[in-house]
């Protein structure tokens, strides 16, 4: 009797073992999904679970201050050549005034990282894509040089190479007859690092720049969105972009 | 009728058409000189820049893909709309069609960034893209023309011609849309972003590709030494201004729609009144030159033949006046990212773009012009697809 009974337990402890481990090995990836939102392994896919996005103080961003524009040049190896119209710009320093109250501010403004980007709808190829984590970038491999992004882009956020290029940074490379615009750092990003205008408007005390993902409530930016008044460039278009402005 | 129709290749000595195929040589070999000078150094030789994005060479392009689409008119009135008096001319209508779409297309894979990746644009694909599906439309109508022109000309398959003449224009006034829409479903733009830009397009191509299409004509029938009748000419004369007639009727429409909407009232007066070149170009070029003028000369009851030339020659100038001001004045127009504030940025934010061709860029798109002529100066010797006698022609019923 007690033999049967020691055999009937052995055999629902498997049951309830075995469903336990099964559970586990079902819901662990998710959980492990959640867990690397933040920072992911360089073998794991960018996660949608995450929107990097950049909250602007225009307040605190100071007129004439190129910081953050030096900054992105330094890491991705953009050179001016004395040519500005037709050199690389991946991020600018816009200097407003207000027609009527003749208020005057500024503002660093770059891709915007839309949610419904423009230039990847067009792209004939599928070069301009959107990652997962919505950065968007350009494959260098498979643009062709149309232009057809930079007549799609609402905010002049894209540059087009177009002479030969030296001593290019390892990490971001580029090339003659492509279509080239900020990636956020997504090399940096994907060391758990901020992007380089970020880091160096922080470095001159200015903070005018937070970097961070939009999706996670604890986030800075996230909580900063949802606590005070934000806008975004060109909001009537509804491309929901992922660089939102303060004071504009 | 179209049965009894004998055709024959480009007559007279072959020293003449060899001194043609010289001279046509000339623009071709500075087109393909210009390309490599740009494929070499880069874009930073040409005019274009991170303003002008896309600059003379896809004036040309655009202007000869649009008219590719609208000289295939000819044909299409023939076998769609049954109107036999245009069967003997069929042919060369699709010829010349599929001549300027090749010379249009040519300009423009040459003027890409990458022209060495042209398999990746051929393979790899995104179906929200207007240049995608433009790949598709573009392919297509080659296609559909070389069946059309084999089905016209092959006895045996006359009977299907009416079909597959009826798949192509249906073709074409995709393709036109799918033009237009490059820059119509562009929100990015102010003088884009309007859905009116497809049709435009569409009734521009009528009228520029009929209006190449005379000239052609009256070129060959002037080659062969042949007469051409008084009655063909009139009847394709009065549908050139007809055409012409409805395309200043949209870019009316166009430019009200815009001035409607208040935003765009700085747009429009850079068009219309302060936008020197474009202004100029708009004012002078496209409505005057080329629309105006030619319609005065189309319809006036005692217009020479000459005349008839000169109005044709203008309706193609004023279009590719048209393709500079919507194409380069488009952009020249700064994008507006803060609207009520004056902006000022290294990037050229907020002011008027400036833009001054290069020679590059001009041989360039001659070049293309240069191979549709040479297309169809080739095909007219090699293939029988001139009408042996044009001095007849079906009465106004037909």
């Amino acid at each position: 009797m007690s033999a049967e009974a020691n055999e009937g337990l052995s055999r629902r402890g498997f049951l309830a073992i075995s469903a336990a481990a099964l559970g586990g090995v079902m819901l662990a990836p998710g959980i492990r999904l959640i867990e690397i939102a933040a920072a992911r392994a360089p073998d794991q896919p960018a996660s949608k679970q995450v929107r990097w996005g950049l909250l602007i103080d225009t307040n605190k961003c100071e007129p004439g201050c190129d910081d953050c524009v030096t900054a992105c040049a330094t890491e991705n190896g953009i050179k001016q050549t004395g040519h500005p119209r037709t050199d690389s710009q991946w991020i600018r320093k816009v200097e407003l005034k207000d027609m009527r109250s003749g208020r005057v501010h500024s503002a660093p403004v770059m891709c915007q990282h839309c949610a419904e980007p423009p230039c990847v709808e067009v792209c004939p190829t599928g070069a301009s894509f959107k990652r997962a984590d919505g950065i968007v970038l350009v494959d260098r491999h498979i643009c062709i040089g149309c232009r057809y992004c930079m007549m799609a882009c609402p905010y002049k956020a894209r540059s087009f190479v177009a002479q030969e290029l030296t001593d290019q940074n390892p990490d971001v490379p580029r090339g003659k007859g492509c279509v080239e615009g900020c990636t956020l750092c997504v090399h940096r990003v994907d060391r758990d690092e901020q992007p380089a205008c970020v880091e160096a408007c922080t470095k001159a005390g200015h903070n005018a720049m937070i970097f961070g993902d939009l999706n996670d409530p604890q986030s800075e930016i996230a909580q900063r969105v949802a606590k005070y008044a934000s806008t975004q460039i060109r909001a009537d278009l509804r491309l929901d972009p992922g660089v939102h402005y303060q004071g504009l | 009728m179209a049965e009894s129709v004998v055709y024959r290749q480009l007559s007279g000595p072959s020293t003449r058409f060899w001194a043609l195929l010289v001279l046509l040589a000339v623009p071709l070999a500075l087109g393909a000189v210009s390309y490599f000078y740009m494929e070499h150094n880069g874009h930073i030789v040409t005019g274009m820049d991170n303003q002008i994005v896309w600059g003379m060479p896809h004036v040309f392009a655009v202007f000869m893909i649009v008219a590719a689409s609208g000289a295939l008119n000819v044909a299409s009135t023939a076998s769609v709309f049954g109107k036999t008096a245009y069967k003997p001319i069929a042919p060369l209508s699709a010829l010349l069609a599929v001549s300027l779409l090749v010379g249009g297309l040519t300009v423009l894979v040459l003027d890409l960034g990458r022209s060495d990746r042209l398999i990746v644009a051929m393979t790899h694909f995104n179906f929200t893209s207007i240049f995608t599906l433009n790949v598709f439309l573009y392919n297509g109508f080659i296609i559909f023309c070389a069946v059309y022109l084999w089905f016209m000309l092959e006895r045996r398959m006359n009977r299907y011609a009416k079909v597959v003449g009826m798949g192509a224009f249906i073709w074409r006034l995709m393709l036109t849309t799918g033009t237009g829409s490059i820059f119509g479903f562009l929100v990015a733009r102010e003088a884009y972003d309007t859905a009116i830009l497809a049709p435009m397009f569409i009734v521009f191509s009528f009228a520029y590709g009929t209006a190449i299409f005379v000239l052609l004509l009256l070129a060959v029938c002037r080659w062969n030494r042949q007469p051409i009748a008084d009655a063909l000419i009139a009847r394709l004369k009065n549908l050139l201004g007809v055409f012409v007639a409805a395309s200043l009727y949209f870019v009316t429409v166009y430019h009200l729609t815009k001035l409607y909407t208040t935003r765009y009232d700085d747009l429009e007066r850079f068009i219309l009144v302060d936008g020197g070149v474009y202004t100029l170009l708009f004012w002078g070029g496209q409505v005057v030159l080329g629309g105006i003028l030619p319609l005065i000369l189309l319809f006036h009851p005692r217009t020479p033949r000459s005349g008839i030339v000169a109005a044709c020659a203008l309706v193609a100038l004023g279009g590719l006046a048209q393709m500079y001001v919507t194409i380069i004045g488009g952009e020249a127009y700064p994008q507006i990212l803060f609207p009520g504030s004056i902006v000022s940025s290294s990037f050229f934010d907020g002011v008027i773009h400036p833009y001054t061709p290069s020679v590059p860029e001009v041989l360039l798109g001659l070049g293309g012009v240069a191979l549709a002529a040479t297309i169809v100066a080739v095909a007219l010797r090699a293939l029988a697809l001139l009408p042996a006698r044009l001095d007849q022609v079906a009465g106004p019923q037909a």
